[in-house]
């Protein structure tokens, strides 16, 4: 099928397998290799993205479900001069990423809960990120990241 | 993981839906919000040969005061039912219960109606609409049906919902004055919940505790009779045969099941709001 | 100023941050274009005779190349991992006539397009006969049923005395045995295991491999596949983590390099993580019997650990891990009589490696748990029956019973900064509290104190890395290191290290490593060794560096080398006094290459320590435990960067404590897997974990010239214990003195009620 798509703002068309999954578009359609997969079964929030400004999980999206929409990944976040977004540099200073597989997920999803929710508490940063895993931070420095990000008014 | 192939269609509205359905036979699945089906594709426990797409439809997506009810589409996605101000005043207990679905992600794609038709005794979903006394729309080639909550789920992941039919509306009575608790009972914040208990003035349902939610019938009646919370709560496992997995057996979960059924009561006793 | 002890940001992190790390799922290397996509045919049995393997409906699917099974391989069996395993049970590349695991690889489908090869794989037909498990590793110590008839027993390897001294508890008033499990955990990084392989028109083969240790994982490939070594090359993408799964290599990888060989085309892999969960290496799965002698005084006269090892279906370092259970067994306390021994066996189940800690938490633990039931027993404060068998203070080298040589180590000191932080006396007297009003949600407090090895040598002779450093003409510089980085920073620490010597800006200073053509002989990352030896290395590489260029300077300014100063601010070196003729580090590279490659070798491994308290509550009327705190001394030695340190500390507080609250991987009966997913085994979110307490101390270590003892792996060695202890002190006022990890809540809820019978 044919799906047309805004990716980071920018306009595009594919003709796409009816079972692509929106992950694997963004990554070998669109060459957006930031967004990983991390499972099978819609736990894990690697894989977050935002569909028409909200956070989703595109390994349980079809890329023909996001026809006519927009998509953005983590590597529309940056400003167009490579300034990071507030998340992004919160992350750095906060060391809220080791290995890096999942934060790209995280990275969305912590933009995604700050839109609704500017000014979160720890605990409802905790909850916003409950269907984000990571294996080395503990989440410990993430939440402090998010926190730090909230406080600098970062905004999607 | 992938899905095995199938082929994506589009519906333009409810009835393009039952068209669709009618004219793909048994090897169609409407694919709403697809929080649940894709997961099951991608893992290959089932294989449709069609998917038809009803998320996009607008005419199934709405929350409306109806006189005593609140009509809500059935592609309303759980994000509106938490944000919705009309349920937040008139049925508190939906909102309060979709926010805990699944996690932000799947909340903003996975579907009232979609989490009700695939039937999950572990969804929370299906006992919040039993304990709340909803009454479910499905449209089919022979017009409408209303089916109340109670005869909705039949068997693990099997409602009332014919193969050639389509879930269109959850009918809501309004309840701004009823006393209501969820007690959801899991090991971790997004897990479904190992027993869940939904409890709307005297009325209770249960999570997870047979192959459908459940209406806590002795406890009801125990209610009904005066008992206090802790009295009645401790028939609220009456009957059952629930499930037994690597979270609970049998005994556990009946157990959990009095325990949170008494802290459902005594919240709906003083009058939650 | 110097660098050295400072919070660094990372270098990596921009990176990550905005594009995403370049995983072997990533690459797009000229030489990958057109490989083909690789989809393993894994057994769905834990035990069966392989009777035919059928690929003819698959070889016709859409975009199928081939499909291979071990009749395709010239070398179905491999040779043992370790030399000292038993020769008959040996591991096939894939499976020969018998599968011994759900998940053993079996055959192999080959595709052009990646969604091509799990509709292929579907296609291949294996008609099994099923043969009777042995799936408890108690069942298989019996040797009922054999994995290996050949071998005519299930036992791998056993350690330490066959027979028990009847009489080393002779004298004690109180003696206290438990049987404590040590449950199997999945490792599960977030990235799972991946492979890409080119052979290249120069007859060498190219292998991108997501490792902890790609010489390593090139030594082991080349073996089972009978090559050279110097015709592979390994290079290591950004690696998902790894916690001791990624050490090396597995067959897996092999199959991938053989199936790229076969085929004449380049091929990739990346596995599913239901592919991950039954296929990767798995850890800990031990059952640990203590028994602890003592007086009522709370002295500590005789201990005793039995450890039995689940190996899984083939032999792996999880075979010689009950090796450090035993070292490890009396840890940080000075009980005047040790006994251990340990059996390592077979199991129609997952291979068992290395996890986070591999071998030293399962001894920390059964030791933690033996003094909170010897307390219990004699009616003492858990915290006074450790300060009374602490080893006391030591500066100078302190050799335990079961032999261990700990370098330094202050516990009495780690533990005081624990309770003092956490509060310990408030927490008692709230919990006494919360007991007599017979509150729903009670209170626990769990302490433990540790003691572990870290940067053990791999082979023999004394631990080492290797380093190199050059500086370039435009005055950056390349670090070439034989560790391998997945998480930990080692891009922005050994550049610290190599600017704190140059005075190069760490902008400037690329970190590389895990390319086997660059750095042949490195070792990786493993058992918290990288900063204490690989990154001692680059420290002695830079030293030696900056000796060259005054060496080269004094020549150059004809002057004394001992007159020649090095200038941190202009990166530069003069004779002192004469600053205006300095020469740069980069000037000084113009004319000859300005590099050095050195090998650092400590004096043996170092013995972090520290003490954990954790508070947890505990819904009596449930049986759900939720952590509320976690106070934390972790003394690793001299802290070069606290922010990559305490990452590594978070890290493993949230995996120790997760196995001691959340994660067990299950089998059936039958063998078949239970937690194959990550919805079902129960990873924590954010929303399980507070943020954590963690509390200062550092004593260096003389074994290496940075102070610096391991910390990646004390977290989670220290977590454990103390959660679990706090979970069962918050119901002991019930009758409860053991339940095992993981504490479900179903646990927690029937040692309530079989107490309550009990009393």
């Amino acid at each position: 099928m044919q799906v047309t798509t805004t990716v980071n703002g920018a306009q595009r068309s594919d003709e796409v397998e009816d079972r692509l999954l929106l992950v694997h578009y963004l990554r070998e359609v669109c060459d957006l290799r930031a967004t990983n997969v991390g499972c099978d079964t819609t736990s894990c929030g690697a894989c977050t993205v935002l569909l028409d400004g909200e956070s989703v999980k595109s390994c349980t999206v079809l890329a023909v479900q996001a026809d006519g929409r927009e998509v953005s990944t983590v590597e529309g976040l940056a400003g167009a001069d490579g300034t990071m977004h507030p998340v992004q540099a919160a992350f750095r200073q906060e060391h809220g990423l080791q290995c890096g597989f999942c934060t790209p997920g995280m990275v969305m999803a912590s933009v995604s809960l700050l839109k609704d929710n500017p000014s979160p508490t720890e605990q409802q940063v905790r909850e916003g990120l409950e269907g984000n895993f990571c294996r080395c931070t503990g989440y410990h420095n993430i939440v402090k990241a998010v926190l730090a990000a909230a406080g600098s008014g970062a905004k999607a | 993981m992938i899905p095995a192939p199938f082929s994506y269609v589009r519906a333009t509205s409810a009835d393009h839906a039952l068209q669709l359905l009618a004219s793909s036979g048994d090897d169609a699945k409407l694919l709403a919000g697809g929080q649940s089906l894709l997961p099951i594709l991608k893992l290959r426990l089932a294989r449709p040969e069609v998917l038809i797409d009803i998320s996009r439809l607008t005419e199934l997506s709405y929350i409306r005061v109806e006189g005593d009810e609140v009509a809500i589409g059935a592609a309303t996605r759980h994000c509106d039912l938490v944000d919705s101000a009309e349920l937040q005043r008139d049925v508190p207990l939906l909102p309060h219960v979709a926010a805990l679905v699944g996690d932000r992600q799947i909340r903003h794609r996975g579907t009232f109606g979609g989490s009700l038709v695939h039937g999950d005794p572990a969804a929370d979903l299906p006992a919040a609409v039993q304990a709340l006394g909803a009454t479910l729309v499905v449209q089919g080639p022979g017009g409408e049906r209303r089916i109340q909550a109670n005869e909705f789920f039949q068997s693990y992941f099997q409602t009332a919902v014919g193969e050639d039919e389509l879930l269109t509306e959850i009918r809501v009575p309004r309840l701004p004055d009823a006393g209501w608790a969820y007690e959801k009972f899991t090991r971790r914040a997004n897990d479904w919940a190992i027993v869940g208990v939904a409890a709307v003035d005297g009325r209770v349902a249960l999570v997870n505790m047979g192959e459908t939610p459940l209406r806590a019938t002795a406890t009801e009646q125990a209610l009904a009779g005066g008992a206090s919370p802790a009295e009645a709560a401790r028939s609220a496992a009456d009957g059952t045969a629930p499930v037994e997995d690597m979270h609970a057996d049998q005994d556990f979960r009946r157990h959990l099941a009095q325990v949170l059924t008494e802290r459902a009561l005594t919240t709906v006793a003083a009058g939650r709001r | 100023m110097s660098i050295m002890g400072t919070r660094v940001v990372r270098v990596e992190d921009p990176l990550l941050l905005t594009t995403g790390a370049t995983y072997t799922e990533d690459l797009r290397s000229e030489q990958l274009v057109g490989a083909l996509h690789l989809t393993f045919v894994r057994s769905p049995l834990a035990h069966a005779r392989i009777l035919s393997v059928d690929t003819e409906e698959a070889l016709a699917a859409p975009g199928v190349v081939a499909v291979l099974t071990a009749a395709d391989f010239g070398r179905p069996e491999l040779p043992p991992m370790m030399p000292m395993f038993n020769q008959a049970m040996t591991t096939p590349l894939l499976a020969t006539d018998v599968v011994r695991f759900v998940g053993e690889p079996v055959a192999v489908v080959l595709t052009e397009q990646a969604y091509q090869g799990q509709d292929a794989a579907e296609l291949v037909v294996v008609d099994y006969d099923t043969l009777a498990p042995a799936v408890d590793m108690r069942d298989a110590a019996r040797d009922e049923v054999l994995l290996f008839p050949a071998a005519g027993t299930n036992t791998i390897m056993t350690f330490g005395s066959e027979s028990f001294d009847e009489t080393l508890f002779d004298g004690c008033e109180v003696v206290v045995t438990q049987e404590i499990h040590n449950q199997r955990l999945a490792a599960a990084p977030m990235e799972g295991r991946a492979a890409a392989a080119a052979p290249g028109a120069d007859g060498r083969l190219t292998l991108w491999l997501s490792t902890q240790a790609a010489a390593a994982a090139r030594g082991a490939i080349a073996g089972w596949l009978g090559l050279d070594p110097a015709t592979i090359r390994v290079i290591t993408p950004d690696v998902g983590g790894g916690f001791g799964a990624k050490i090396g290599a597995d067959p897996d990888h092999a199959v991938v390099a053989a199936a790229a060989l076969a085929v004449g085309r380049p091929v990739r892999w990346a596995e599913t993580r239901s592919e991950n969960m039954v296929a990767m290496t798995h850890g800990r799965a031990q059952v640990n019997t203590v028994t602890i002698g003592g007086s009522r005084d709370g002295t500590v006269q005789a201990y005793r650990l039995d450890v039995l090892q689940d190996c899984g279906a083939y032999p792996r370092l999880g075979a010689v891990l009950p090796g450090l259970t035993l070292l490890m067994g009396p840890a940080v306390y000075a009980f005047p009589k040790v006994e251990g021994r340990a059996r390592s066996v077979v199991t129609n189940t997952t291979p068992i490696s290395a996890y986070r800690g591999a071998g030293r938490p399962e001894a920390t633990h059964a030791v933690e748990r033996a003094l909170d039931l010897f307390a219990a027993e004699i009616g003492m404060d858990p915290a006074q029956v450790r300060k009374r068998n602490l080893v006391p203070a030591f500066s100078a080298p302190h050799t335990t019973a079961t032999g261990a040589v700990y370098d330094t180590g202050d516990y009495p000191e780690a533990l005081d900064r624990a309770l003092e932080a956490a509060g310990y006396d408030a927490l008692r007297a709230e919990q006494a509290q919360r007991r007599e009003r017979g509150d729903a949600k009670q209170l626990g407090i769990g302490i433990s104190v540790y003691v572990e090895i870290t940067g053990s040598a791999v082979g023999p002779g004394n631990p080492h890395e290797v380093a190199d450093i050059e500086v370039h003409p435009d005055g950056s510089a390349t670090v070439l290191t034989g560790t391998s980085p997945h998480g930990q920073g080692h891009a922005t620490a050994w550049a610290m290290l190599a600017s704190e010597e140059t005075g190069i800006p760490i902008e400037k200073i690329h970190v590389k490593h895990g390319d086997t053509d660059a750095v042949p002989d490195g070792i990786g990352t493993f058992g918290s060794r990288s900063l204490q030896q690989g990154g001692a290395a680059v420290r002695q590489a830079t030293q030696e560096l900056v000796e060259l260029a005054r060496a080269r300077a004094a020549e150059l300014l004809e002057a004394n080398v001992d007159d020649i100063v090095v200038d941190k601010g202009r990166a530069a070196v003069h004779v002192a006094g004469s600053p205006d003729a300095a020469l740069t580090f980069a000037q000084l590279a113009e004319t000859e290459r300005l590099s050095v490659r050195s090998v650092f070798e400590a004096p043996g491994p170092t013995f972090p320590f520290g003490a954990h308290v954790a508070v947890v509550e505990v819904d009596q009327q449930t049986g759900k435990a939720r952590l509320q705190r976690l106070i934390a001394v972790d003394d690793a030695g001299t802290i070069l960067n606290p922010l990559l340190a305490e990452g590594q500390r978070h890290g493993g507080y949230a995996q120790g404590a997760a196995q001691a609250l959340m994660e067990e991987f299950t089998y059936d009966a039958e063998g078949n897997p239970e937690t194959s997913t990550l919805a079902t085994y129960p990873f924590l979110s954010a929303t399980e974990v507070p943020s954590f307490e963690l509390v200062g101390m550092a004593t260096a270590t003389p074994y290496n010239t940075l102070g610096a003892k391991g910390v990646g792996e004390a977290g989670t060695i220290g977590a454990t214990p103390a959660v679990h202890n706090a979970v069962v002190d918050a119901v002991s006022h019930l009758g409860v003195r053991h339940l095992d990890m993981p504490t479900t809540p179903q646990r927690v809820f029937r040692a309530i009620q079989q107490a309550q019978k009990g009393i």
